[in-house]
């Protein structure tokens, strides 16, 4: 499936979940914060949403700033 | 949210007792804040204060000419109606009072009107007793529409009434709002209002507020002096002023300070508010809001408002009369009060010039 | 270290208390592993951070790591140029579940870093309605600061000049009319470059200090971390002393009271 994360189209596999994704690239699932097509996705939800065809993802989490 | 809530701080007398410790020290540190909080202001009231009272005239001399420049907007009251409901002891059109009573009819009106027109004056201040059935808010929305077409700023000064009826007026053409509690003091307030509506203390004093919520342009407040204790008056006027200051920070806000003047009924004021009084309160009011207008009305004597001028006044009255349909009846009605200062128009303004002061007769112009 | 801060004279916002008035950022320091002592020498209790996209390329750590638990997160929308990034930004850091206060950074502008504040009073008012504790940071405009208090900000967040100019209280006159007519905190934030301007907004009044640059850019930025807080103290006890009055010289013009004891009227 041909899905954007963070504004970069990558591949991922039929049935990838979001809590799946979260996993494979390592991330803290307390760190981030994802946004599914616009819509903010609690973490407990992630194992619940299924990647689709042309998902748009923002994986987002805190950097320094002022 | 009401003043009240602000004003029942002070109804004890701990608050006042600063008046009586304060010392000449603390005054000096108060003159040279450039930001007064309300407790500065209260010293600046206390008797601590009466030897700085030159320091206070100087700075606010300083201010007033900063904030206003040397100008002084004129306007003269037109009294519509004495018909009074209340029995306001100390007010010459108490109902009790045996005088002439009359309304003005439209015609009446608009021959007043052409009248203080022809001075040059362009602000008016219209005043009624307070009987609602007689000169009602719809008899004033009719005298708001013929005097509109001489004047492009009226200002009221009746009773009390609620924000949907300022509303109704301020569509009529009203743009200022005069309003006295007379006194704060609310046991005071109680014996000197035995009948009538205007013994609802907590209406009355709502009301300026109600105004500037209906979009009132311009709001003045005040105390008559010597009814109580003119410190703890003044006092709680400046601080009433400050909050619907604070609150509205559209509509302009001002202060008169009318002393208690003779008048039919002869009422003797509790308290002497002498001239080193106005004098202490006025400057120590402009220290405390330097953008707040002051209006100096007729109650006082020529030579008196002349020697006023520098020292805050913002607006003054000129050409008073206040007695009803004064200017132009045969008959003439008794005042509300007697008139110290009997200046034509011509002759304050040539007052003002000589003091190096530029009389403003129009100074706000309502469209639409 | 730093002195014990003063527990009578705490610092609110949102209902919280804080016995620090200097905010400190986590923005351009040399290393992030630096942060936990420059909070140390602080003092500080309310600490920003900035919301960006997960670089899955490079290896760098969370700054959270660095950030001990005790301190009060202020997430900022850097990065937003219109209200509606900056809500957007907003929901997505208080997603992430440390806390719901929110710096609010909505800046078209990326040559003077200037903040637009009808966007910002925009992004306030919704945000103030969906329970955030909202921090926005302004232009020193009197006006707007009043309008944003009116729709339930928490604070107030002038600058003192752009954001890393390090150049002062270049809008002095303005942060002081803000400081005498806005009742909720009025926190100074950019442009301070160093302690004796901190301490000087805290002389005129303000609440609090933010600063970021002048901390991060410094030779020794713990070091400076720890001489800001000082100065900030001494500001505020210099405020809350008293200034002493500045004496008002009467001018030599002619007495204005003399009537009132002149012979012939009554005083």
């Amino acid at each position: 499936m041909d899905i954007q994360i963070n504004g970069k189209r990558t591949q991922v596999e039929p049935g990838t979940t979001l809590g799946g994704l979260v996993r494979m690239k390592n991330l803290d699932p307390a760190a981030v914060v994802v946004e599914h097509n616009l819509a903010i996705v609690p973490t407990r939800d992630w194992d619940q949403v299924n990647l689709q065809d042309n998902d748009v993802l923002e994986i987002l989490r805190f950097v320094g700033g002022g | 949210m009401s003043f009240y809530d602000r004003y029942t701080v002070f109804t004890g007398d701990d608050p006042f007792r600063r008046l009586a410790s304060a010392t000449g020290c603390e005054v000096q540190r108060v003159l040279g804040k450039r930001i007064l909080s309300w407790e500065d202001y209260l010293l600046l009231l206390s008797s601590a204060a009466q030897p700085y009272l030159e320091q206070m005239a100087q700075k606010a001399h300083a201010q007033t000419v900063a904030y206003f420049g040397r100008t002084m907007v004129l306007y003269t009251p037109l009294y519509l109606s004495n018909f009074c409901t209340n029995s306001c002891l100390y007010c010459g059109f108490n109902r009790d009072n045996r005088i002439v009573r009359r309304q003005l009819t439209l015609d009446e009106v608009e021959a007043e009107a052409k009248a203080i027109a022809g001075t040059g004056l362009r602000h008016i201040l219209i005043l009624t007793g307070d009987a609602p059935a007689m000169a009602s808010v719809a008899y004033i929305e009719r005298c708001c529409a013929v005097l509109k077409r001489y004047f492009p700023a009226i200002g009221m000064e009746i009773y009390a009434l609620s924000e949907k009826d300022y509303g109704r007026l301020i569509r009529a053409g009203v743009d200022s709002l005069t309003l006295y509690q007379e006194t704060y003091n609310e046991t005071l307030y109680a014996r000197l209002h035995p009948r009538g509506p205007k013994r609802d203390y907590r209406f009355r004093l709502d009301a300026p507020e109600s105004a500037c919520r209906a979009g009132m342009r311009a709001v003045n407040i005040g105390s008559l002096l010597g009814l109580d204790d003119w410190r703890r008056d003044a006092f709680l006027t400046g601080l009433h002023a400050s909050y619907l200051q604070d609150r509205y920070p559209e509509t302009e806000i001002s202060v008169s300070l009318p002393r208690m003047r003779p008048h039919a009924g002869g009422y003797q004021p509790e308290y002497d508010v002498e001239d080193r009084h106005i004098v202490q309160i006025m400057t120590a009011l402009r220290l405390f809001m330097p953008r707040v207008g002051i209006t100096i009305s007729t109650r006082e004597s020529a030579r008196f408002r002349d020697r006023l001028l520098p020292l805050g006044v913002t607006r003054m009255s000129a050409g008073s009369c206040t007695a009803v349909g004064g200017r132009t009846a045969d008959k003439e009605t008794v005042g509300q009060f007697d008139i110290s200062d009997e200046r034509s128009v011509p002759e304050m303004a040539a007052m003002l010039r000589r003091a190096g002061w530029q009389p403003v007769y129009k100074d706000w112009q309502a469209i639409g | 270290m730093p002195e014990t801060a003063n527990q009578k004279d705490p610092l609110i916002i949102g209902g919280q208390t804080f016995d620090s008035r200097l905010l400190i950022g986590t923005g351009k320091y040399p290393s992030d592993d630096m942060i936990p002592r420059i909070i140390a020498a602080s003092g500080s209790r309310i600490i920003t951070v900035a919301l960006r996209r997960v670089d899955f390329e490079a290896d760098t750590d969370n700054v959270m790591q660095h950030i001990p638990g005790h301190m009060q997160l202020l997430p900022n929308t850097s990065g937003a140029r219109n209200a509606e990034e900056a809500v957007r930004i907003a929901r997505l850091a208080r997603a992430i579940g440390c806390g719901n206060w929110v710096k609010i950074e909505a800046i078209p502008d990326n040559r003077n870093l200037l903040p637009d504040g009808h966007a910002t009073l925009t992004a306030t008012e919704i945000l103030v309605k969906e329970g955030f504790v909202v921090l926005p940071y302004i232009n020193a405009d009197p006006v707007l600061a009043r309008q944003l208090e009116d729709a339930g900000a928490d604070a107030v967040m002038p600058l003192g000049a752009p954001i890393g100019t390090n150049r002062g209280l270049t809008t002095k006159e303005m942060l002081q009319i803000i400081i005498d007519e806005i009742k909720v905190p009025v926190v100074v934030d950019a442009g301070i470059g160093r302690p004796s301007q901190a301490c000087e907004a805290m002389e005129m009044g303000a609440d609090a200090c933010l600063v970021n640059t002048a901390i991060a850019s410094a030779s020794d930025p713990v070091a400076m971390a720890g001489a800001f807080a000082r100065a900030i103290r001494a500001g505020r006890q210099a405020w809350t002393a008293g200034l002493g009055s500045v004496r008002w010289q009467a001018s030599a013009s002619s007495p204005l009271t003399g009537f009132l004891y002149e012979q012939t009227g009554t005083p």
